[in-house]
C-alpha cells in the first residue's frame, strides 16, 4: 500500500497540491483523474520521487519514501515499475535490451535467465519476436506494451501508469488496460494510474482519486461514479457525448 | 552564470560516483570509444593533412631571405602541429562534432523521459550517461590528437615534396632539428583538459533541457559554442602556466 499524507507542492506562487491525504491499495488498480492541470501529474510525479513534497509524505509499506535521501531512495525505487506516457524506452537499445536493462542494472541473474525473463514478460504483453527490433520500428501499442514489459521486468511491488492510453486507438487502449488490471491481480502489485480516459475510468477504476484544483475532491470506484452528485465531478465525467448517452 | 556553474558543479558531483554496474559501464565506454573516438578518426585525418600542408607552404612562401635555411619549413610545421594545430584546432573540431552529439543525445533523453526512466528505475542518470563520455573522450581524444601530429606533418612533407618547394632531406632535416619532448607532454595536457571541458560542458547543456526539438538544437548550439569558448580560455591559461 502506498500512502500519501498532507501533501502540499507548489511552485513559486501557483500551488499545484493542496493537502492531499489518500492511499493506494495493493493488488488494485488505483487511477488518478482530474481536468488538465488538475495536479494529477505533479501528484505521480511526487509519489515516483521525481519531484520532492513541500509538505507531507509519502510512504511506501510504511517505509516513508519522501524524506529520503536520494542514494536511500534507490532502495525502494528498485522495487517500482513505472510506464512513462510516451514509453520512455531507450531508442538507442532493442526491444530485448530495454526490457533487460533494470535486469542488467540490479540483478544477479546469469544472460541466459535473463534472456528467459525478457521472452517471459515479451510473452506476457502479447509481444512475441520482436526481440531485435528497435523501438523506432514499433507502433504506438506495441512500444505501450514494451514499457509495461521493462516495468514488470524486475518483478516490482509498485507499478505507476502516466496517461497509459495517450494516443492510443480506443482498441488498442482498452487491451492495454486490461493488461494492466491482469498483471495488477496476478502479481499483486499496487498499481497508479494516472488518466482522463473516461473508458478507462469505467473498465479498470477499482479505486478512483478525483482531483480538482489540486485538492481530493472525490473517492470511490467505477460502480459509483456515475450515480455521483459532485457538481465537479459530473462536469468531468459527463463532459463527453459518449459517458452523457451512457447516462 | 552562477546557476549554471553551480548545475555544473552539482551534475558533475553526480556524475563522478562508482558506476552501479561495472560489467555495463564498460559496456558503455566501449559505445563510447566508439560513437566519440574512432569515428572522429575521419574528419581528424582530412583537417590534419590539409593544416599541415597549408603550414609547410605557408611558412616555404614566407621565407624570401637566402640567410634562413629551408630547414625552417620542417621545424616551423612539426612546432605548429604539436603546439597549436593538433591539441587546440582538433579539439575545437571535435567540440563541434562531439560536443553537439553530447548535446542532442543527452538533450533528446530528457525531453522524452528516458532521463527521468532511468532515475525511478534507481539509476544514477548523470553518472551512467556522462561518466562513459567524459572517461571515453579523455582517453582517446590524445590518441586522436598524436595521430593527427603525425598526419599533419606528414601531409606538411607530401605539400613540400610535390609541389618542389623544399626537398625530402631538408624538410626532414627541420623536423629532427631542437626537438622538445616536452612540448608533446603540453599538447597532451591541453588535449586532456579540452576533452573534458568538451564532454563536461555538452553533457551539462544536454542534461538541463526543459522544452521540446527547438531546446534540443539550441543545446546543441550552445554546447558548440560554449565549447569552443572554454577551449580558447583554458588554451590561454595553460600557455601561459605550462610554456611562458
Amino acid at each position: 500500500m502506498i500512502e500519501v499524507k498532507n501533501l502540499y507542492k507548489s511552485f513559486g506562487d501557483n500551488m499545484v497540491l493542496k493537502d492531499v491525504n489518500t492511499s493506494f491499495e495493493k493488488g488494485k488498480t488505483n487511477l488518478i483523474i482530474g481536468q488538465s492541470g488538475s495536479g494529477k501529474t505533479v501528484l505521480m510525479k511526487n509519489c515516483i520521487g521525481l519531484l520532492e513534497p513541500d509538505e507531507g509524505e509519502i510512504r511506501f509499506d510504511d517505509r516513508p519514501f519522501s524524506r529520503l535521501i536520494e542514494k536511500d531512495k534507490k532502495y525502494i525505487r528498485q522495487e517500482m515499475g513505472v510506464l512513462f506516457q510516451g514509453g520512455a524506452l531507450f531508442d538507442s537499445f532493442t526491444v530485448e535490451q530495454n526490457v533487460m536493462f533494470p535486469l542488467n542494472m540490479f540483478s544477479e541473474m546469469s544472460q541466459e535467465e535473463k534472456r528467459d525473463r525478457v521472452n517471459f514478460c515479451l510473452k506476457r504483453v502479447n509481444l512475441e519476436n520482436v526481440n531485435k527490433l528497435m523501438p523506432a520500428e514499433l507502433s504506438g501499442g506495441m512500444m505501450k506494451r514494451v514499457a509495461i514489459a521493462r516495468a514488470i521486468s524486475n518483478n516490482p511491488q509498485y507499478l505507476f501508469c502516466d496517461e497509459p492510453n495517450s494516443g492510443l486507438d480506443p482498441k488498442t487502449a482498452e487491451v492495454i488496460d486490461s493488461l494492466i488490471r491482469e498483471i495488477t491481480e496476478e502479481y499483486q502489485m499496487t498499481t497508479v494510474i494516472n488518466t482522463h480516459d473516461m473508458n478507462s475510468v469505467l473498465q479498470i477504476g477499482q479505486r478512483i482519486n478525483f482531483l480538482h484544483k489540486g485538492q481530493l475532491w472525490w473517492q470511490g470506484d467505477y460502480h459509483t461514479i456515475l450515480d455521483t452528485d459532485n457538481p465537479e465531478l459530473r462536469d468531468f465525467v459527463f463532459s463527453t457525448e459518449l459517458t452523457r448517452r451512457i447516462k | 552564470m552562477l546557476r549554471m556553474l553551480g548545475e555544473y558543479l552539482v551534475l558533475m558531483f553526480a556524475t563522478f560516483k562508482r558506476p552501479d554496474k561495472g560489467p555495463v559501464f564498460r559496456r558503455q565506454l566501449m559505445i563510447e570509444f566508439m560513437g566519440l573516438g574512432v569515428d572522429s578518426f575521419g574528419i581528424v585525418i582530412i583537417i590534419s593533412v590539409f593544416t599541415g600542408a597549408i603550414v609547410a607552404l605557408q611558412t616555404a612562401y614566407n621565407i624570401d631571405s637566402p640567410l634562413i635555411p629551408l630547414t625552417m619549413v620542417g621545424f616551423t610545421t612539426r612546432q605548429m602541429m604539436i603546439l597549436e594545430f593538433s591539441p587546440t584546432i582538433i579539439s575545437l573540431i571535435l567540440a563541434g562534432k562531439v560536443g553537439s552529439r553530447i548535446a542532442s543525445e543527452i538533450g533528446t533523453m530528457r525531453v522524452t523521459e528516458q532521463i527521468d526512466a532511468l532515475r525511478v528505475m534507481g539509476v544514477n542518470p548523470a553518472n551512467y550517461l556522462i561518466l562513459p563520455k567524459i572517461t571515453a573522450s579523455m582517453l582517446f581524444n590524445p590518441v586522436l590528437i598524436i595521430f593527427s601530429m603525425v598526419l599533419g606533418i606528414a601531409g606538411g612533407w607530401a605539400a613540400c615534396v610535390i609541389s618542389g618547394l623544399v626537398t625530402s632531406t631538408d624538410y626532414i632535416a627541420g623536423l629532427r632539428s631542437w626537438f622538445e619532448p616536452y612540448t608533446v607532454t603540453y599538447a597532451i595536457i591541453k588535449t586532456l583538459v579540452f576533452a573534458f571541458i568538451i564532454a563536461s560542458v555538452s553533457g551539462y547543456l544536454g542534461y538541463y533541457i526543459k522544452g521540446g526539438s527547438v531546446e534540443v538544437g539550441a543545446a546543441s548550439t550552445k554546447a558548440v559554442v560554449y565549447s569552443s569558448i572554454l577551449i580558447i580560455f583554458f588554451d590561454l591559461i595553460l600557455t601561459q602556466l605550462l610554456l611562458v
